[in-house]
């Protein structure tokens, strides 16, 4: 029951997935968990006023307390929403807007998600002004450059947990105290790192966290956001209604949807530890090989403080489009999903100080609870085939 | 499913079942990989997806070729997409719509509604004349509570005539009743996916050529830069089969209305003081209000779940708050009244031994309420 296997149906049977952080495969489990959510047990959760909606709900609140206990908070902390990008907005607007006749400033870093620069930039028309914080060559904040920015007049501060396009992992305990001696509040997006790092909301002095489903092997319409409840977070929702989820969210949940994040999330923190392990060994095999099969290779992001599961590396000489078109049955991306359709260059690699040419010859290579070491050996072998066909010569020796 | 001789679920305007074809639609969907926004083959097979569901949404609902479909997280996001993002500042709605229209922005007209509950197109049309300013008409095609069907090709040549948009608010109606959003000349539309036997969780707002809404969600550009975030495309994939088997149903969905209609009689002769509303006007063949006088919603809906029957009072969103349905209201029934009405919506799957169950609960506490004022 690998849902890889059953993708690879569709495709040919020996194509490798390599972009999970672009979406991953839905667990077996998590499916099982869902399913008889849509047919068995249909209830509208916020129908409470008979067995049908009462059992719905009850799924939806053993959901919500798993999410909660994964990063240490209280289930009445979090928020369901239909993703990561809602929950961005959300928290970023909602925030900003509820602060802005104390604090009319936000400020985020430049390698953020589009949907988090996209709602700082929103703001604009609500008079909040915004500062974008560059980041270093590695892709890490320089703290004493982040505290600078950091006055009286900022209300929020978003920081991502792990970066979607390069992996590289901010620090946000040290964020966090950073935010809490100054009074600002401090949002992450978690989409690619909750499940899979170690996120603690009170050792972190988080007070807004966004989390994905699909990016943790949930379907696709499912995130969440944390909104810490003391001090007490507040916020002006995004559109009302029927005045559910806290009056943060209306909308009716999807107790299937709601019931495989929180398997997932169950699942995944609970397996994150042996997993990491695993995936390092995976991201080591893959480096190691194309390193000792090919030169000219460029790792961008800092090498350490990294997710497990991805890496970002150029080519010299071999644009990334012209790789992934060579390797149709290997899914692999130039940079975050949503703009991979653009040939704009990744404004997160410009921002560590790449050039155009750097820029557009990034792939990004993602992997993940279904990869397997027979997969990254393939994969090895014709990213090395094909970048040495693109540089116009043989596959340099093995050993070399 | 319960085995209908333990359960009666009757609240199929809250939710219903999700269809074996959805179910499938999805479970085919959830066992690939692939982001509908990638280019790589997973990504382009996950977008040959999503775009086939949105023709067969936009077929469903007679949404020009021309038209654009944006997926949206439910009915709430899209009825608030459309009031907020249509550019209009002036906004009327009817007296009886969902609070996600009636909340959804700030400063919107009530129209007022017939006591039938039909909207009084007398109030639209002084309205839509005492501002020159472009105003944006939302009405629902048919009543979340009471089932009543709205007089919307009416409304939309009145709206026009004096230059303003019209948002319906479709999600009761579409796979209950016949909906054509190009013959109506609706300009926005509103549909939500667990209405029509599709997962709770998705829906969509379609426009009309040539009308374009303001992105309230903002990111990575999906849905034509209309709503961010990645398409749930499982869930979208489940809606497009609901949505094209409750169409081709219609005819045999239009069939509930015998059996509503018989229980609407046999509830009036147990109480003859018993208060059916809508019942001379157009209305979706599953939807029944009645209010038992003297008792109120939350009992009835308690003793019934009591007896393993599940109804509503008012619509799902505001069950646990005590209020009086604003619907019922505006139609002119005094609080007391609106305080004493419940909902009972049949589904496709209902049968007549679920109503007769709930005849019989209903009828024991209407006797009850009998015994108490004899006694008083």
């Amino acid at each position: 029951m690998n849902p890889v296997r059953r993708t690879a149906a569709r495709l040919p049977p020996d194509a490798v997935y390599l972009d999970y952080q672009a979406t991953t495969p839905v667990d077996p489990r998590v499916l099982a968990a869902m399913l008889p959510y849509f047919s068995e047990i249909f209830g509208n959760p916020h129908s409470t006023g008979h067995g049908f909606g009462l059992a719905a709900a009850d799924a939806v609140e053993q959901a919500r307390a798993q999410i909660a206990a994964v990063i240490g908070a209280q289930p009445r902390e979090i928020v369901f929403t239909s993703g990561a990008t809602e929950a961005n907005n959300l928290a970023i607007k909602g925030a900003a807007r509820f602060l802005k006749s104390r604090r009319p400033r936000v400020v985020t870093l430049a390698t953020e998600h589009k949907c988090v620069l996209e709602s700082v930039r929103d703001l604009a028309r609500d008079g909040i002004e915004s500062e974008i914080v560059p980041v270093e060559p590695s892709g890490l904040v320089d703290l004493d450059r982040l505290a600078a920015a950091l006055d009286e007049r900022v209300s929020l501060l978003s920081v991502m947990a792990a970066n979607n396009e390069i992996g590289v992992i901010q620090d946000l305990r040290a964020i966090g105290a950073l935010c809490r001696a100054r009074g600002v509040l401090l949002h992450t997006d978690a989409a690619q790192a909750f499940g899979k790092l170690p996120l603690d909301v009170g050792a972190m002095n988080l007070d807004l966290m966004s989390i994905s489903g699909h990016k943790i092997y949930a379907p696709k319409g499912i995130g969440a956001l944390f909104v810490r409840y003391r001090p007490r977070v507040r916020l002006e929702p995004l559109f009302s209604g029927g005045g559910q989820e806290r009056g943060w969210r209306s909308g009716t949940l999807s107790p299937a949807l709601c019931v495989a994040l929180g398997t997932a999330a169950e699942l995944a923190a609970g397996e994150a530890a042996d997993e990491s392990r695993r995936l390092a060994g995976l991201a080591r095999r893959l480096r190691d090989g194309l390193v000792a099969r090919l030169d000219g290779i460029e790792f961008h992001g800092d090498p350490e403080r990294r997710l497990p599961g991805n890496l970002n590396l150029g080519f010299a000489g071999v644009a990334a489009l012209d790789l992934l078109a060579a390797l149709p049955d290997i899914a692999l991306s130039t940079g975050s999903a949503c703009s991979s359709a653009e040939v704009e260059p990744s404004y997160v690699l410009k921002a560590l100080g790449l050039d155009d040419a750097g820029a557009h010859g990034a792939v990004r290579i993602g992997f993940g609870r279904f990869t397997t070491a027979a997969e990254i050996d393939r994969a090895v072998e014709r990213i090395t085939t094909a970048v040495a066909r693109l540089r116009g010569s043989n596959p340099g020796d093995p050993g070399r | 499913m319960n085995s209908p001789a333990a359960f009666s679920y009757l609240d199929h305007n809250a939710t219903t079942p999700v269809r074996e074809v959805a179910v499938a639609a999805m479970a085919e969907v959830l066992a690939e990989t692939g982001n509908p926004s990638s280019v790589h083959r997973a990504g382009r097979a996950a977008r040959h997806r999503l775009e086939a569901a949105r023709r067969s949404v936009a077929r469903a609902i007679g949404l020009a070729e021309t038209g654009t479909l944006v997926f949206t997280s439910g009915g709430t996001e899209a009825n608030l997409l459309a009031l907020a993002g249509s550019g209009r500042n002036r906004i009327l709605c009817s007296a009886i719509e969902h609070d996600s229209v009636r909340h959804g922005v700030a400063g919107t007209v009530e129209i007022a509604v017939e006591p039938d509950g039909t909207v009084d197109l007398e109030t639209l049309a002084a309205l839509l004349t005492a501002d020159r300013a472009p105003a944006l008409v939302s009405v629902m095609a048919a009543n979340n509570e009471t089932g009543v069907i709205q007089p919307i090709a009416d409304i939309v040549r009145l709206a026009h005539a004096a230059g303003a948009l019209v948002h319906c608010d479709a999600v009761q109606a579409i796979g209950k009743i016949g909906f054509d959003m190009a013959a109506l000349g609706t300009d926005l539309v509103s549909v939500s996916a667990h209405k029509v036997g599709g997962p709770p969780g998705v829906g969509a707002l379609a426009l009309a050529p040539g009308v374009s809404v303001t992105a309230r969600q903002r990111g990575g550009g999906q849905e034509r830069g209309l709503r961010a975030g990645t398409e749930n495309l499982p869930g979208i994939a489940g809606f497009a089969a609901a949505i094209g088997a409750a169409v081709s149903e219609l005819a045999t969905y239009r069939e509930l209305a015998v059996l509503r209609d018989a229980m609407e009689v046999r509830l009036q002769a147990i109480e003859p003081s018993a208060r059916l509303f809508g019942v001379n006007v157009s209305r979706l063949p599953n939807t029944s209000c009645v209010a038992l006088p003297g008792v109120s919603s939350e009992i009835q809906v308690m003793a019934l779940d009591l007896a393993g029957i599940g109804v509503s009072a008012g619509a799902a969103c505001s069950s646990g708050k005590v209020r009086p349905s604003h619907v019922l209201e505006a139609m002119g029934a005094g609080p007391e009244l609106a305080r004493s009405a419940i909902r009972i919506s049949l589904g496709r799957d209902t049968e007549a031994a679920e109503i007769d169950r709930l005849v019989d609960a209903w009828g024991a506490l209407a006797l009850r309420r009998r015994g108490k004022r004899g006694a008083a």
